[in-house]
């Protein structure tokens, strides 16, 4: 099983591809927010950027504190989402240790990554990969390997 | 996502509440340039002066911002400081997907408050907060207190657009600064915001929107975006970046040096773009919605002690601020650019403006038209420090003659002289020496920006001298160019978004009367905006080239003073007959 990883963030340039694509592609919104990712500055665009995105938590506590088993354990980290079950009670959201799930502002609908991976094609930078939840390592980081030619264009 | 009309707030800094307007038809007016226009039209008074409060200040996104990889530019309008026209400005950051996420196409701004104020937008909000303890702050200092007073949880899905000394001392020079590194640069948009006692503008991106398209849209974004970031189409924007093109402008002869005194200088290999990506840049950074990254930030590192006390800046650079601020000032030291580029940024000047406009002083100081005793400090090519000091006096308009700078070089040339070799085309030039059909069309140009036609690459590419041939490819490129900026695309994505790829894209999100519109109503924006210019004063018949621009040689030889005329007149022909083309015939009474 496969997990998202942000595991590059440095490289980000700010684009928000990967935040409009989840939001497209896996919620039918256009949007930088309803997405299962969500880019933010820690100070100002001189600070670089960070990725707000699930880290597959096992045992999860948004799935522990889901009153309706619209989030459930998936297998080696992370959560299913049964949108169906959802009361929108947000404790989910409250209970996420890294901030990572957002509540719509019309329907407090929360927003999750479901590690689907497809974000991952439209981050021009290379800071996204889908690594294998049982080793659960993402490749080495350029930056303490041989530069290589970055992925972008 | 049907033809519907466009969702702008209208905001009154007198009454202090906001209104939001259903306006204009996209099949008509378009978006963005388009919109603008319309909105002035209905809004402001083009007869009237910049400084009136009732005037509006416009900030619009178009019809496809968000919905596609670099539909992401903003356009502003306003009565320019500079010459009292009507005026765009375009720029990146993340103003234009901010404003679509706050539930707006567009913000209006009419009135004055009455202390200096931050006016807050989002989807539930409009907030009006007294900041007169920003009066004079400079525009990183007033960032970073900015980002305290908005909320937290916003970091990285709002814009902040704030003014330095510049825009609160209404020189005709300031710019808005859009999130740290993007500008409203050119024609004083900064002015009109110290004019409505507006020290800075947040919006908060807070909402979201509904999906505009299917599969047919989901299909042409991966399309695109492919186009835009696996082809070659884009590379150089983000490898090198726009400086780039400082070697091979260069080669051409078509570089300005020192106040346009030389086309050509072996200088450039201290400032190339080659020089600043492998010495100095940092990282690259990208505007909302855009995958290219094309935003080459340099590290300045600066001793401020003795021994080993240093500090670190991050400086914005790009092709027009290294030649404004570098090659024109015969700056051949890149972190000496960067240096007189930071206090620029602080201040909160147009670094076009000011770069020229100090050359001028430069080569008016050496003919001893000023002295010191205007200066303040001395002036010369190549000499950073002097400058670094002289672009915080026009910021703070130290003395009459920075007061008149600040206004703009033809201010400072009407009380000291020096027309002749004033490099002003409109407004300051912008870094293309590139011959005759260029310096017509910027003199003329709507935003005196060179990406306003591809003039610089007509002089490049074509060989013959055919006046009426130029002036045809200046109005078709201007119109052209005009369905871009009302979508709102970015430029440099020019050859991605065809006339027909626009009309497919706006098809994909339902807006197909749009599409089916879209070069008609694009001439009609084109002679509306003539309109307006032409109606606040605007004159393009009797528009001066200064004789500086006909003494130079590039690489095809001596400028040709009689066909750059041809070109000119002929352009400025075509404008007034644009200009005049929708009005309403005078009836008697």
């Amino acid at each position: 099983m496969k997990r998202l990883a942000a595991s590059k963030m440095e490289r980000c340039i700010g684009c928000y591809s990967c935040s409009l694509a989840c939001a497209r592609l896996v919620h039918k919104r256009l949007s930088w927010s309803c997405s299962g990712i969500r880019i933010h500055t820690s100070g100002g665009m001189s600070s670089g950027f960070e990725a707000k995105v699930c880290v597959a938590c096992d045992p999860a506590p948004c799935a522990e504190v889901c009153p309706t088993e619209a989030l459930t354990q998936r297998r080696d980290g992370g959560v299913k989402v049964n949108r169906s079950m959802c009361i929108r009670c947000g404790k989910c959201a409250a209970a996420c240790p890294v901030d990572a799930i957002y509540l719509g502002v019309e329907n407090n609908k929360p927003y999750i990554c479901i590690h689907c991976g497809r974000c991952v094609a439209f981050c021009p930078q290379g800071c996204l990969e889908l690594v294998d939840m049982e080793t659960s390592q993402p490749e080495p980081n350029a930056s303490s390997e041989t530069p290589k030619e970055a992925d972008h264009a | 996502m049907p033809d519907a009309p466009f969702r702008i707030m209208h905001m009154d800094l007198d009454s202090g509440r906001g209104k939001v307007l259903e306006f204009g038809d996209p099949a008509e007016v378009l978006g963005g340039s388009g919109l603008a226009a319309a909105l002035f039209e209905e809004y402001g008074d083009p007869e009237g002066s910049w400084d009136d409060p009732r005037q509006p200040l416009i900030f619009v996104a178009g019809p496809l911002t968000g919905c596609y990889p670099l539909m992401s530019k903003t356009v502003c309008a306003f009565l320019s400081p500079y010459h009292n026209q009507y005026a765009e400005s375009h720029a990146g950051g993340r103003l234009a997907l901010a404003l679509r996420f706050a539930g707006l196409h567009g913000l209006m701004i009419t009135g004055r408050a009455k202390r200096l104020s931050c006016l807050t937008v989002g989807t539930r909000r409009i907030d009006i907060y007294d900041v007169d303890y920003l009066r004079g702050k400079d525009v990183f200092g007033a960032g970073k207190l900015l980002r305290r007073i908005s909320r937290r949880s916003m970091s990285g899905h709002r814009t902040i657009l704030r003014i330095g000394p510049a825009g609160e001392n209404g020189s005709a020079m300031a710019c808005i600064n859009v999130d740290s590194y993007r500008h409203f640069g050119r024609l004083g948009s900064g002015a009109i915001m110290g004019a409505k006692n507006l020290k800075a503008v947040i919006i908060e991106g807070d909402g979201d929107l509904d999906l505009p398209g299917g599969k047919d849209y989901n299909s042409l974004y991966k399309e695109l975006f492919g186009q835009l970031t696996t082809t070659d189409m884009m590379r150089k924007y983000h490898d090198l970046g726009t400086p780039s093109n400082l070697i091979p402008l260069n080669e051409l002869k078509a570089l300005p040096w020192r106040n346009l005194q030389a086309t050509t200088d072996p200088g450039v290999e201290g400032i190339s773009g080659e020089v600043f990506a492998e010495q100095l840049l940092l990282r690259q950074t990208a505007c909302s919605g855009c995958p290219v990254g094309c935003i080459h930030i340099g590290l300045l590192r600066q001793q401020f002690a003795k021994e080993h006390e240093y500090l670190y800046k991050q400086v914005n650079y790009d092709y027009e601020s290294v030649f404004a601020e570098g090659t024109m000032l015969g700056l051949t030291k890149a972190s000496d650019v960067l240096a007189l580029l930071d206090e620029t940024e602080k201040q909160g000047l147009d670094v076009m403006g000011a770069g020229v406009a100090l050359a001028w002083a430069t080569e008016a100081l050496d003919t001893g038209l000023i002295s010191e005793e205007e200066t303040l400090v001395p002036l010369a090519f190549g000499e950073v420090n002097g400058y670094v000091q002289a672009v915080a006096h026009m910021g703070n308009k130290s003395n009459d003659f920075y007061a008149a700078l600040s206004m703009g070089t033809p201010a400072a040339v009407a009380q000291y002289g020096g027309g002749d070799f004033a490099c002003v085309l409109g407004q300051e030039m912008a870094g293309y020496a590139t011959g005759e059909v260029f310096f017509a069309a910027q003199t003329l140009g709507f935003r005196h920006s060179h990406l306003d036609t591809g003039a610089y690459s007509y002089d490049q590419k074509v060989k013959e001298k055919d006046a009426q041939k130029a002036i045809d490819f200046l109005v078709k490129d201007d119109v052209d160019r005009i369905q871009l900026t009302s979508m709102v695309s970015c430029l440099f994505a020019r050859s991605a978004y065809s006339q027909e790829r626009l009309q497919e894209a706006l098809a994909a999100v339902g807006m197909t009367a749009t599409a089916d519109n879209l070069l008609e109503s694009a001439k009609k924006v084109q002679r509306m905006r003539w309109r307006l210019k032409c109606r606040s004063g605007f004159d393009p018949i009797n528009a001066k080239i200064p004789k500086r621009f006909t003494e130079i040689t590039t690489w095809k030889g001596s400028i040709d003073p009689e066909y750059m005329e041809q070109v000119r007149m002929g352009y400025a022909q075509a404008i007034v007959a644009m200009a005049a083309m929708d009005e309403e015939p005078e009836t008697e009474s």
